[in-house]
């Protein structure tokens, strides 16, 4: 039996011990292995206003089995993340990710943490993809102390600004002009660095961003605006809400690109395209086409608008960690086996972190007057009942 | 934070001997005059000039000198990079400026009117003000949105809101309003420096006044503190507290009171929020008595909330109920004598003053 342990993706030091039966020829461990393998994507891409980039993306083993663990690993948090929330450990709003996954490793990818990327709020697998740690997403979640946001914020305003991770965003479309603002103090830094600013299908309709759009056009930004299309905004498809559900060539006169969503080394081509198109041209539109398994929220049961068909025909054909796992063994990067492990060690990881999690205590009452302001300059603050709550913004 | 900040507390320590002519203050014997819209160039200018994050956005403020001129000049020295001129976008450009402030610029949002701050305000408000408490604290947004705010002359129902209430309401946020040119520029150049996001409330009728500056307050340096109010005229009878444009009304007020020996002490707000609670709460435990002066409308308002303070803080030192003057509860009528009747005038304030000393007129009969 082959046993590969491969720690947490802080770490990336392996142990591989090899059947003494085994075929194959004595190979370098797979995760550090960067031999370089062209894939084609699933379909080509589509294009508007620009020329597509090739079909042919070039990966290595290494970044075949991080994309598996990663997305395998937030597909482990995301459904610990339902169970939680229907154990009333989690409450209020909680947007899960699961199925798209890919558009979050694929996207980390082709970029560097230099780069930015601004979210709405279905923000815990991007978080993760920025270099969040599961501790921080479980806390956070249960409105803890160890939580990435301290227990203030709750699902959908994470953050990870030293990764350049800006959030975390409740108001749908708010995200979009803000990561266009991000894009213009980047180029005004001179940072040769682009921004993400994603965003979905229902919000794809928002004026603001079309106002967004079109300063960033008009002063050349490096904004590349990813619309997450998972064809639902909440409840209503996409055809019910947009005349033109071609939200690549929504941008008119900026260039778009319609991606397979579900096939992570397309979305890092169109990515890797992105960044290198916006740096010398300005904005372009990324329509990363994907899909969720949930329903909107963890209030909707996501089966009253679409089938349970659907919904099982995209898992069957589309999942994108199943593609990754074909890929990896068609090219005999790794055994069934393996990958299983890699799956069950990611399990033990999520069950782990959320026991871990479960300890971090909830803040303390004071920390209800922090962080109001960066700069408090000693002024009061009141509790519900002001003559019993009063405090001093620091 | 650059520059030295100085408490101008002047009034409420040293007893002054007015002129009769009150609102001139002499610093020196030769007091420079200097209007409030170069009060508002001056500090834009000094604090672009002193830090390179810094930089202006809104409808008109470059090639166009700036709707109401406050950026004049300011393209040209700073260049197309630092001065932009937007399209007619609010929400957009709102946002760019809360995003470019994420990742640490200092911009400068200008609001032609804060009418049009509506279309924003989600940006102002959910992008701005809360960033820093969901975040808790990796995300401050060093923030400015100025613009002309409350009545003009004859815009209308559409151009005329005041929007203090509405955005003092909401944590996170600093509410300015300067009244003098010292207001204009030591309170401006604090909004750019602060950390937080600054709702930065000017008045379009007050560009063009023209107020004395020391040399103190011309220096580079100059920077007032952002929560203080400022004493403008120290009284003994009653208290009329007031921000922006209605401060001079307030001031006229207080020499038509003096004749009839009232002796009010007139407070420039200056900082909405925070709210100097301690200075108008010292200042009624002196006094005994309160008037509140806005301009905006009265329900919900600033002076609605200064009532409230005081009544939970001062309680046993109000010898009389306190009074509101704000403007009427109506949109803003176009027609000049319906537009007089809507925004509060001297005579209203020294109405108040008087029923607030049990030395009023008879009460007009109910129309």
């Amino acid at each position: 039996m082959a046993l590969s342990y491969l720690r947490s993706s802080s770490s990336r030091s392996v142990n591989l011990l090899k059947p003494l039966s085994s075929s194959l020829p004595l190979r370098r461990p797979i995760s550090t292995d960067t031999t370089p393998i062209t894939v084609e994507t699933s379909v080509p891409f589509t294009s508007h206003q620009c020329d597509a980039p090739s079909r042919s993306v070039e990966t290595n083993p290494k970044e075949l089995l991080t994309f598996f663990r990663d997305m395998a690993l937030m597909r482990r948090m995301e459904i610990a993340a339902d169970s939680l929330y229907k154990a009333k450990f989690i409450r209020g709003f909680c947007h899960l990710y699961d199925g798209q996954e890919a558009v979050a490793v694929g996207m980390e990818a082709a970029i560097t943490k230099k780069d930015c990327i601004i979210t709405a709020y279905r923000d815990h697998c991007t978080f993760i993809g920025r270099g969040g740690t599961l501790l921080e997403v479980f806390a956070e979640l249960m409105g803890r102390q160890a939580g990435c946001s301290k227990g203030k914020g709750g699902s959908m305003h994470f953050y990870k600004k030293d990764s350049n991770f800006y959030g975390g965003h409740g108001i749908v479309g708010a995200q979009v002009p803000l990561g266009c603002g991000l894009a213009f103090a980047q180029k005004y830094s001179k940072d040769e660095t682009v921004t993400f600013a994603l965003y979905g299908d229902g919000a794809a309709n928002q004026g603001q961003l079309f106002e967004a759009l079109n300063i960033s056009a008009l002063w050349d930004l490096p904004a590349i605006l990813v619309c997450e299309n998972n064809h639902y905004g909440m409840g209503t498809a996409e055809w019910r809400a947009a005349k033109s559900p071609a939200y690549y060539k929504r941008g008119d006169y900026v260039p778009g690109l319609k991606v397979d969503g579900m096939d992570a080394l397309a979305v890092k081509q169109a990515c890797k395209f992105a960044k290198e198109h916006a740096l010398k041209n300005g904005p372009i539109i990324l329509e990363m086409d994907t899909y969720r398994y949930h329903g909107h929220s963890m209030s909707d049961p996501g089966s009253t608008y679409r089938t349970r068909d659907e919904i099982s025909g995209v898992r069957q054909e589309r999942d994108p960690i199943e593609r990754i796992r074909k890929l990896i063994l068609s090219h005999d990067l790794a055994t069934e086996e393996e990958l299983k492990d890699i799956e069950k060690e990611v399990r033990k990881e999520v069950d782990d972190t959320i026991t871990q999690a479960k300890e971090s205590p909830m803040p303390e009452p004071s920390k209800l007057f922090t962080n109001v302001y960066a700069k408090g300059l000693g002024v009061e603050s009141f509790g519900a009942d002001r003559k019993e709550v009063r405090a001093t913004l620091p | 934070m650059l520059g030295v900040v100085r408490q101008k507390m002047l009034g409420q320590s040293l007893p002054k001997i007015r002129p009769a002519v009150s609102v001139l203050r002499s610093y020196s014997s030769a007091a420079k005059q200097m209007t409030v819209r170069d009060a508002l160039n001056s500090a834009l200018d000094e604090e672009m000039s002193a830090d390179p994050k810094v930089f202006l956005m809104g409808e008109e403020v470059g090639e166009y000198q700036g709707a109401y001129k406050i950026s004049k000049g300011l393209l040209e020295k700073y260049g197309p990079e630092r001065v932009r001129d937007t399209p007619i976008t609010e929400a957009g450009f709102a946002g760019i400026g809360v995003g470019a402030a994420y990742y640490g610029l200092k911009p400068v949002v200008e609001f032609m009117t804060f009418n049009f701050s509506m279309q924003a305000i989600d940006h102002i408000i959910n992008s701005a003000a809360k960033s820093n408490y969901m975040s808790a604290g990796q995300m401050s947004v060093p923030i400015v949105f100025r613009g002309p705010n409350g009545a003009a002359a004859g815009v209308g129902a559409q151009h005329s809101q005041c929007y203090a209430a509405w955005y003092a309401s909401c944590p996170g946020l600093k509410v300015l309003t300067p009244y003098s040119s010292e207001d204009a520029r030591g309170l401006l150049k604090a909004a750019i420096r602060d950390p937080d996001p600054v709702v930065f409330l000017e008045n379009e009728l007050l560009y063009g006044e023209s107020f004395p500056v020391s040399d103190e307050v011309l220096d580079s340096s100059f920077c007032l503190p952002i929560g203080k109010a400022k004493i403008e005229r120290v009284g003994r009878d009653v208290t009329i507290t007031a921000f922006s444009r209605m401060v001079g009304h307030a001031l006229k007020a207080a020499e038509i009171l003096e004749k009839d020996g009232i002796d009010a002490e007139v407070i420039n707000l200056r900082s909405i929020r925070p709210l100097d609670r301690s200075t108008i709460n010292a200042s009624v435990r002196k006094t005994n008595r309160l008037v509140t002066v806005e301009e905006g409308f009265p329900q919900h308002g600033v002076g609605a909330e200064i009532c409230a303070s005081v009544v939970e803080e001062s309680f046993a030192y109000l010898d009389a109920p306190v009074e509101r003057i704000a403007g009427a509860d109506i949109p803003m009528p176009y027609a000049a004598n319906l537009e007089r009747l809507a925004v509060p005038q001297v005579e209203d304030i020294v109405r108040a003053a008087k029923r607030a000393c049990y030395r009023s007129v008879p009460l007009a009969a109910a129309a």
